[in-house]
């Protein structure tokens, strides 16, 4: 008997799947629009607050599925992107962007049907933007890809927001600039330490465009117009002691790292092997993630009053 | 060659994507019964009970009310 030899490598597993949907960012998806969510001034029953979280979430997962479908041939390229379900052969790209489309549409469509359709069309819109406008446009095409592309990572509280309340208000956009403008530094300052990988899957990244000393000033200049920004959010209806509170120390921080690698040069990183810009990117994870825990805060200090 | 094949490595995956699948279709049936509920209900699961989650729009309800 001979046995007819399969190709079983492009057989995926549900694992492969799952990543996909790029599981990392969609856990800070579900905390930033669950935060937009709460602290909206209009509360949802629980099962379409969940529902509304869930496909929200689904749709950044989505939207994570086709850009991995597009970007198949640089993550081949770059060592932290290699492992990829598409570049290490585990799904077939046609799969990937079946997946993506599917669950693109069913997200929409869902959270029109739980919420409203400001909701489902900002959600939407977050999809083509990721997609379209940030991976096959503005990512091999400008330096300043971080900084547009940014706006993708910044609805999902937006759309929380607009889920409870039907409408776009000061706080919502706040919340959308508080991300939108946190995340060139957050983006550069790892770009500093990973430029090889970037450079060699040919992706103008300011570091690989202007080099670093330009990146190293726009990291400043960001984070000194986020600050203003972040404080604003503190007085507004969501706002409050605790949240300018803990926004005026994260600031002072996030700005003293800025300047400390400002003031650095190629010679002092290579030296400490990128110690200081490894700790600011480190650094602004915890800043992003203390801001809205402290709005979440705030809301539930309010249900207490 | 054994009657009982020892199980292929392909065949673990087709299971994990089935599961996958299975469990995500039960959820999505679960949630969409219970979003429904809750819609019809406004939250209220007594509403269903007593047969209150009819929506009635309130120019009906006038109507009903002056007859």
């Amino acid at each position: 008997m001979t046995d007819t030899q399969i190709d079983t490598s492009a057989e995926p597993g549900a694992n492969d799947f799952l990543q996909l949907l790029k599981p990392r960012v969609m856990s800070l998806v579900v905390f930033t629009a669950l935060v937009g969510l709460i602290v909206a001034p209009v509360h949802l029953a629980p099962v379409t607050g969940f529902t509304a979280i869930l496909f929200i979430a689904l749709g950044a997962g989505a939207s994570g599925a086709l850009n991995m479908w597009w970007d198949a041939d640089i993550d081949a390229v770059m060592k932290r992107t290699a492992r990829r379900p598409i570049p290490a052969g585990k799904v077939a790209p046609g799969e990937a962007l079946g997946f993506g489309m599917a669950l693109s549409a069913i997200s929409v469509v869902m959270l029109w049907l739980a919420t409203n359709a400001l909701a489902a069309a900002l959600l939407a819109f977050t999809i083509f933007f990721y997609v379209v406008v940030y991976s096959m446009w503005l990512k091999r095409s400008t330096p300043q890809n971080i900084v547009i592309g940014g706006a993708a990572g910044a609805f999902p509280p937006m759309i929380g927001w607009v889920a409870a309340t039907g409408s776009i208000s000061v706080e919502a956009w706040l919340m959308f600039a508080l991300i939108f403008v946190w995340t060139p530094p957050h983006f550069w300052s790892l770009a500093l330490f990973m430029n090889a990988d970037y450079d060699a899957a040919k992706v103008p990244m300011l570091t690989v465009t202007h080099g670093k000393k330009v990146t190293r000033n726009h990291i400043l200049a960001y984070t000194l117009i986020l600050a203003p920004l972040a404080l604003a959010l503190g007085f507004t209806s969501i706002g409050g002691w605790v949240y300018l509170a803990t926004s005026a120390v994260l600031n002072a921080g996030f700005i003293l790292g800025a300047v400390a690698i400002w003031l650095r040069n190629e010679d002092q990183a290579g030296a400490d092997r990128y110690k200081t810009e490894k700790r600011v990117f480190t650094f602004s994870l915890a800043y992003l993630f203390l801001h809205f825990g402290a709005l979440m805060v705030e809301a539930m200090l309010r249900g207490l009053a | 060659m054994s009657f009982f094949k020892p199980e292929h490595e392909i065949h673990r995956r087709r299971f994990s994507r089935n599961l996958g699948l299975a469990v995500a279709l039960g959820g999505f049936v679960i949630l969409s019964f219970f979003l429904t509920v809750e819609k019809v209900t406004q939250g209220n699961p007594m509403k269903a009970i007593r047969g209150e989650g009819h929506a009635v729009a309130p120019e009906d309800a006038a109507l009903q009310g002056s007859n």
